[in-house]
Order: structure tokens, then sequence, then C-alpha cells
């Protein structure tokens, strides 16, 4: 998988919710609906559990972008994981656009396990964004020692 | 014969030397228990002596501060040559601290913004034949045990009396703690906080606020009057001293051991007491929040995941 230039195919880390976005996932795929690939998938009880370090990890180990899907507002199954992604992920994006990171490679959806077509929507759009935004470059590790 | 100490400091402010004297009449103990074999800004070794001492002949080295030139390092790799144990001393040095902030710039930016047109530094003046140079200042700070092994750390902006004092009786005493160990209690502020019994169980928030805006409660829990406290996310041990100053914690004890990311954990607890589902709204209520790396980073910027901010 070329990392520059032409044929750049992004690498995406997904967080999603077990109750419905990863359902939403599973039946875009039982349905054979058509999405882009670059979306690799980690399965998480609840949007709420994704704590911000995640998302830091996955663009520290070379993901392009970060996806965190969960049930759509009212509907989380511990109430209030979903509104506290929300409120995580908005902070996180203020912090990342300082850092030199461009807000658009963490994205926050509400998907639910009937939403199949919505899922590869997303993780097409996800895709496409990323690649006309290019590899995320981050600074390399300071070599002093 | 005594056991050899030794005392440095790196990029540090000079508060943890201040942090060691404070010890008062206890740094008496402690001088009659060991011989300081180097230490710069209070006793006249040079850096030849330690040159000239066997590998391992320091028992314990005390270096402060992070690191971010070439003079730095070199030290640093001499302490390290020279002691049984190398203890990180300081948040500067165990996480990269204030110092570390730097690393949302690089050298070049750093010096256009000091110098500007002024006579910036040379590395290098030759004149007459005679020569002087100045260390290389790094684009990138880092904390200590990113150059060298560090054997303990000893956390705090500066490390209070008690936890030097807990520290060295560590250190000294037969049971050594095992290696990597921050010496300071492995559970967070909010723990040992005075205010605790009036931090609700659920705490929620319809506005955040800024310490130059309110004058707070001196008994309520200060995140709980509106003021982001990072209490919930960092390490106890300093005694509540800015809580008890009516200031909210800006995390200088970093975190405890179960969390690799000070400013994620800290971003994540102030997040949460946000009292809202609506993007507008939450987008309003944190721009209380001007600086959020400078806030939730203030002390761990180059030890955190990203590390350094991002150059065009
Ligand atoms: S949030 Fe701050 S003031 Fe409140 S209990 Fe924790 S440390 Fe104390
Ligand atoms: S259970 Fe799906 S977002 Fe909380």
């Amino acid at each position: 998988m070329s990392r520059n230039g032409r044929g750049f195919e992004p690498r995406i880390v997904g967080f999603l919710c077990n109750w419905c976005s990863y359902s939403g996932a599973d039946l875009a795929g039982v349905s054979r609906m058509k999405s882009a690939p670059n979306l690799r998938i980690i399965r998480v009880m609840c949007s709420g559990r994704v704590d911000p370090s995640f998302i830091l990890r996955a663009f520290q180990l070379g993901a392009d972008g970060v996806l965190v899907a969960g049930c759509h507002p009212g509907d989380c199954h511990y109430q209030e994981g979903n509104a506290k992604a929300l409120r995580r992920v908005l902070l996180l994006k203020r912090m990342l656009r300082d850092f030199g990171i461009d807000e658009h490679r963490l994205r926050l959806e509400w998907i639910s396990a009937a939403e199949g077509e919505r899922f590869a929507a997303v993780s097409t759009e996800f895709t496409e964004q990323l690649r006309a935004l290019g590899p995320l470059v981050l600074a390399r590790r300071a070599e002093v020692a | 014969m005594k056991p050899k100490v030794a005392f440095y400091w790196c990029a540090s402010c000079g508060g943890c030397e201040e942090a060691v004297v404070d010890l008062d009449e206890k740094i008496l103990d402690v001088a009659n228990a060991v011989d300081i074999v180097f230490w710069p800004v209070a006793l006249d070794f040079k850096e030849h002596d330690v040159e000239a001492m066997p590998d391992g002949s320091i028992l314990a080295s005390f270096i402060n501060g992070a690191i971010r030139n070439s003079d730095q390092l070199k030290i640093a790799k001499l302490l390290r040559a020279k002691s049984q144990v190398v203890v990180a001393f300081g948040v500067c040095a165990q996480l990269g601290g204030i110092p570390g902030l730097a690393n949302m710039s690089d050298a070049k930016g750093i010096f256009a913004e000091v110098y500007r047109d002024g006579v910036a530094p040379v590395r290098l003046h030759r004149e007459n034949g005679h020569s002087l140079s100045l260390p290389e200042f790094f684009d990138t700070v880092v904390a200590l045990d990113r150059v060298i092994d560090v054997d303990y750390y000893v956390p705090g902006c500066p490390p209070t009396p008690k936890i030097i004092g807990d520290a060295l009786g560590a250190l000294l005493g037969s049971n050594l703690p095992p290696k990597g160990t921050v010496l300071a209690p492995d559970q967070a502020l909010c723990e040992q906080c005075p205010r605790k019994d009036t931090r609700p169980e659920k705490l929620l928030l319809k506005e955040l606020k800024r310490v130059h805006q309110v004058v707070a409660d001196q008994q309520t829990c200060l995140l709980a009057q509106g003021l982001a406290c990072l209490g919930p996310a960092t390490r106890a041990g300093c005694e509540a001293m800015c809580i008890r100053g009516n200031m909210p914690c800006t995390g200088c004890f970093g975190p405890t051991s179960r969390v690799r990311d000070f400013g994620a954990k800290a971003l994540s607890a102030i997040a949460s007491v946000i009292d809202s589902n609506d993007e507008g709204e939450i987008t309003r209520i944190l721009e209380a929040l001007p600086d959020p790396v400078g806030t939730f980073y203030r002390y761990s910027l180059p030890s955190s995941l990203l590390g350094r901010r991002r150059m065009e």
C-alpha cells in the first residue's frame, strides 16, 4: 500500500460500538454493500469507552484517520456514553488542531444497527476525504540520544 | 565512607534546587548521611571532577530539568555512567515539564520569536586564534528517560519537602522500590483533597470558568465551582497545596501508573463534566479553555503520545 503520491490508501481505525454501529457494519457486510476497505474495525462496548488516548495512540501508530461511531443520541445502552464521546471528541479535535493535525482526521458518527447503508457511505466518504488530505505525517520522534 | 550523591540541573527553572534547600534543617541530616560530590548550583565541583571518578562510584544522581541542549545531554550521560542509581527529580526530568511546551515550536521558531531582528547567538565564534562555543539547541525537548536509563522518579513542580524526604528514605532504606517506580502515592489527588467530600458523585457543569473570573469559595471542590481542576487525573502526594491556596490543580505530579498519556486523561476528565449534548453549546462551554495543550499537557508534552506539534 503506497503511503505517498498517487495510489495512496488511507489507513483508518474505527472504534465501533458493539450495540449499534458494529452491527450496522455487519449488516453492510452481509448485505454485500459496497464500501471502501480502508477501515480497520475495533469493537468497543460503547462509544463512551473510547478514551482520547486510544485515538492519539492510533494516530501515533500510523492511522491517517480515526472514526468513532456509536448509537444515536438517546439510544446509548449506558445512557450517557455517546454524549461523553461527543464532548471528548469536540475537545480533542480542538487540541489536534493545535498539534498541527487536521481535525477532519477524527470523525464521530451515530450509526444504528439498521443503518448498514449509512455505515457503508460513511466509510467510503471518510476514505475519500482522507485520500484528499493525504497521509498523516507526524513529527519524527526527536533523535537526540 | 559515606555514600556519594550528585545533583544536576538541565532545562529547569531552579525551583527543584530551591526545593532541596527548602528541606531546611533536614538538609543537614542529608549532608551528614551522604557526601555531595557534584552540585553546580551550590558547590564548586567541576565536570572534570566527575569525569575523573570511577564508573558507578556515585550512589545516586538526582537530575532535574528536561533535556533541551547538547550540554545537558552530555552531563546526563556522564552522570549515568558514574552512578548506580539515577533519579529523575521533578516533573521536567520525569515528563518534560514546562520547558517541554517549547515542543509547540522548534529551534528556528523559538529563536525567531526571542531574538527577532536582534543579535542571535552563534554556536561557534572565533577571534584571534581563540574560540567560544555554545551547546546545540535541540528542536525538541525530551524527558530524561528518553536519553538515559532512569531508575526512579520524584514528581512535582517542584517536589515537596515531604515527597523528597520520603524518596530519600526509600532510597537509603534497605528495601529499594522496584526500578521505574514513581516515588509518590499511586492514587488521584482528589482522594487526598480536603475538599473531596464536596465533590458531587455526578458532576455536571453548564459553564467552565477561568481562575481570574471568579473568587472561588474556600471550602467547595473547585471543579464543582466550574474551575478546570485536574485533581481527578493527577497523582497525589503534593498534600493538595494548590487547592489549599484556593487554586485548581494544574497536574504537576503527572499521571498515576495506569495512565499512559496525562493530557488525554485530563482532557477526558474535564470534557466529561460538561452538561450538554448539543454540539454548539458544548463548543461554547469549552471556549473557557483557550489553550487545551497548555492546559492538559502543561507538564508532560514531551512524554505524551504525540510528543510535539507537527511543524509545516
Ligand atoms: S477536583 Fe480538585 S478541588 Fe475537587 S476534589 Fe479533586 S482535587 Fe479537590
Ligand atoms: S452503547 Fe452504543 S454508544 Fe453507548
